[in-house]
Formats: C-alpha cells, sequence, structure tokens
C-alpha cells in the first residue's frame, strides 16, 4: 500500500459521512413531517385554527374532572376535553370504550360543529405511562393497613 | 473480536452456549409470563388486559434491538471485513422479525379493549409494522444474494440504511401526538409500579437470553450450510 490511508481508515470515514447523512435526512423528513405524522389535533390546535366545519378531524386530550355529563336519553354524552390551554366541549352518542374516564385521555373522532362542539362519531380512550394496581388505588392508607392486617390473620 | 474471525473458535464458543442459552431463556422468560398472567395485580384503568404487557414490551425491545444489532454487524462487515459480522446480521434478521410480529399481534389484541380499535395508523404502529416489512425485505434480499452470489455489501447498506427507522420508532410518541402512550420506563426513571415492573425487567432478561440462543444457533446453521456447501463443491471438482 502506497498511500498514507490505509483502505479499513478510507471504509470507517466513508461509512461514517454515510450514516452522519443517513441520520439528516431522517431528521429532515421527522421535521417536515411534523405536523402531517399526528395522529389527532389537541384542543389548543383546534382553538387557533379551527378545522372546517364538516372536515372530519381528530380531537385529543385529556378529559376534564367532573365535565362528563349523560343526557337524559342515556347513550349520548357530553364533556370537556382539554389540553391545560384550551377546552372543547364533545359531544357522544355510543358505547363508551372501558378504559374512557375523567382525568383520562381520550382521542375523539368527529367534526367541528358550528356552534364550537365537536360532534364524534367514535371514541378512543388513550391509556397513560402510569401503570398502577388496581387493589392499592381506591385505599387509603388505613384501608391498605386494615386489609394487609385481615389477610395477615 | 478477530480472534474469532476464525470460525472454529467461534462455534466451539457457540456450540457450548446455545443450549444454556435456550433452556435458561425460556425458562426465565415463561416463569415471568407466569407470573404476570397469574400473580401479578390487575392495573388500575386496563384491569386484566395489563397482563400482555409482559410479552408485549420485551417483544417490542428486542425487535428494536434486533436491527440495531443488524445495523452494528453491517458496519462492522462493511469497515473492517470480519467474517462473523455478515453471518451474526443475517441470524439475528428471522428473530428479529418474529418477535416484532408478535410484539404487533399483542399490542393490537391488547388495543382491541383498552383503546377500542385493533389498529390506527398512527406514528408509533406504523413505524413499528415498517420495521417488519424490513427485517421482511432484509431476508428476502439475504436470499436473493446467496442464491445470486453476489456481494453480500448490498445486505450490510441495507442493514445500516434501514436503522433510520429506529430512532422513529422511539421517537415517535414524543414527537407527534399519537394514541399509544409514551415510554413508561426511561433512564433512571418508572412510571410503572414495581409489581409490573420487575417482572417485565425479568421477562425482558429472558426473552433476550432466548433471542441470544436462536442467533447462535442460526450462526452455526449458516456456517454449516457454508461448510457443507464447499465440501460440495470440492467433491464435484474432484471427481
Amino acid at each position: 500500500m502506497s498511500g498514507a490511508i490505509k483502505p479499513k481508515h478510507q471504509r470507517l470515514v466513508l461509512a461514517l459521512l454515510a450514516i452522519a447523512a443517513l441520520i439528516g435526512a431522517g431528521l429532515l423528513a421527522a421535521w417536515a413531517l411534523r405536523n402531517q405524522a399526528s395522529y389527532f389535533y389537541v384542543p389548543s390546535d383546534i382553538a387557533a385554527a379551527p378545522p372546517a366545519p364538516d372536515q372530519a378531524v381528530r380531537l385529543g386530550g385529556m378529559v376534564q374532572a367532573g365535565s362528563l355529563k349523560t343526557l337524559p336519553d342515556g347513550v349520548t354524552v357530553r364533556f370537556m376535553v382539554g389540553d391545560g390551554k384550551a377546552n372543547v366541549p364533545v359531544r357522544y352518542s355510543g358505547i363508551l370504550p372501558d378504559l374512557f374516564v375523567e382525568g383520562s385521555g381520550v382521542v375523539a373522532e368527529g367534526r367541528l360543529a358550528a356552534d364550537g362542539t365537536f360532534v364524534a362519531d367514535n371514541l378512543l380512550a388513550k391509556h397513560d405511562e402510569n401503570y398502577v394496581p388496581r387493589e392499592l388505588k381506591d385505599m387509603t392508607d388505613a384501608q391498605a393497613r386494615a386489609t394487609v392486617a385481615e389477610t395477615g390473620k | 473480536m478477530h480472534g474469532f474471525a476464525n470460525p472454529t473458535r467461534f462455534l466451539r464458543l457457540a456450540r457450548l452456549l446455545t443450549g444454556p442459552l435456550l433452556l435458561v431463556g425460556l425458562s426465565v422468560a415463561g416463569g415471568a409470563m407466569a407470573y404476570g398472567l397469574f400473580a401479578a395485580p390487575a392495573e388500575r384503568l386496563q384491569g386484566e388486559t395489563v397482563r400482555i404487557l409482559f410479552i408485549h414490551v420485551p417483544t417490542a425491545w428486542l425487535g428494536m434491538g434486533g436491527w440495531t444489532a443488524i445495523a452494528v454487524a453491517s458496519l462492522a462487515e462493511l469497515v473492517w471485513r470480519h467474517p462473523l459480522a455478515g453471518i451474526a446480521a443475517r441470524a439475528v434478521a428471522v428473530p428479529g422479525a418474529v418477535f416484532t410480529a408478535i410484539c404487533l399481534l399483542t399490542g393490537s389484541i391488547w388495543g382491541r379493549p383498552a383503546w377500542g380499535t385493533w389498529w390506527v395508523w398512527d406514528g408509533r404502529l406504523t413505524s413499528m409494522l415498517v420495521l417488519l416489512f424490513l427485517y421482511l425485505a432484509y431476508i428476502a434480499l439475504g436470499s436473493a444474494v446467496e442464491r445470486e452470489g453476489a456481494s453480500s455489501r448490498i445486505l450490510a447498506i441495507f442493514g445500516l440504511v434501514g436503522a433510520v427507522n429506529i430512532p422513529i420508532i422511539h421517537y415517535s410518541v414524543l414527537w407527534w401526538n399519537s394514541l399509544h402512550q409514551a415510554p413508561s420506563i426511561t433512564i433512571g426513571k418508572s412510571a410503572m409500579a414495581p409489581e409490573f415492573l420487575w417482572p417485565l425487567l425479568i421477562a425482558l432478561a429472558g426473552f433476550s437470553l432466548l433471542f441470544g440462543g436462536v442467533v447462535l444457533a442460526r450462526m452455526r446453521m449458516i456456517l454449516a450450510d457454508a461448510q457443507a456447501e464447499a465440501r460440495l463443491r470440492r467433491m464435484a471438482e474432484e471427481a
């Protein structure tokens, strides 16, 4: 080999350059997709740029505590979906998913009505990253101690 | 590393490790899943469906880890021309594809009761499906390269390029709004109660050993195949 650079090192530099270019391209693509690749809009997006009245959109956020009301017909519910900055009222008729509770995440598919209410055709529950055993959730400390003492007998 | 450039030395170690890795991996993963099925508590919101966690999450991590290993081995093959690197990369592809498929299936089964849908085209689910397709394309390309006697460098380049998808899978739930939840376990922090976290980590260890055992077994198979081929060719030339 007469060259000053060993072929092994030349290949390493080439491979590293190719990887850097690849990561750059990937990041650019992700940046370009940052709006389109989102699965839903959050309430502040809806407040900032309301969708056209009959455009199908998805709205995601937290079901605000204390906002869930069942209407007299028994199948229609109303609740507020918020993201900490804005709230959107939602109306939905149908079967609620198991994980749908106040204070939890939800994704509603539907359209924004003229009066600002989001009319949902379909609800998806969103689970958060917290995993908590069921037994301990509803108990106060005293109840938990009593249960432990009882099972210990 | 170059000590293992000699396949005989590698094969001796691989023969010793394959059985124990498969056996220990299978029993540890099986034990952790049995604990998850029968002894772990129900979750506050998910209820009993939380038990699928102990197979879904380890297979997801190993599916992604598998392609990371393919990328590292492909780099080693392209730069250092290590003779075992390409074989290791090809050996990872099948278990990687199987684990990714198990992850997608179990996730779908969990999604029906938890979310109310089998499938959505959100960032995480879509990028994980892309990973499965990348694995299938890699396997197909690998057998085409072998059949046509083409340079395995094409396969290594594909292995490196496909690695772009791995950070996309990881960050899909952070960059974009998605139906899939954000990671529960990040470095040094867990949003998961210890009742779920510990069996999950043990299941991960078991599945990793199992994965390693399958990779070693497949590497031995690929080496034995090449050896048999070479012997046949020699015999044909002598005849």
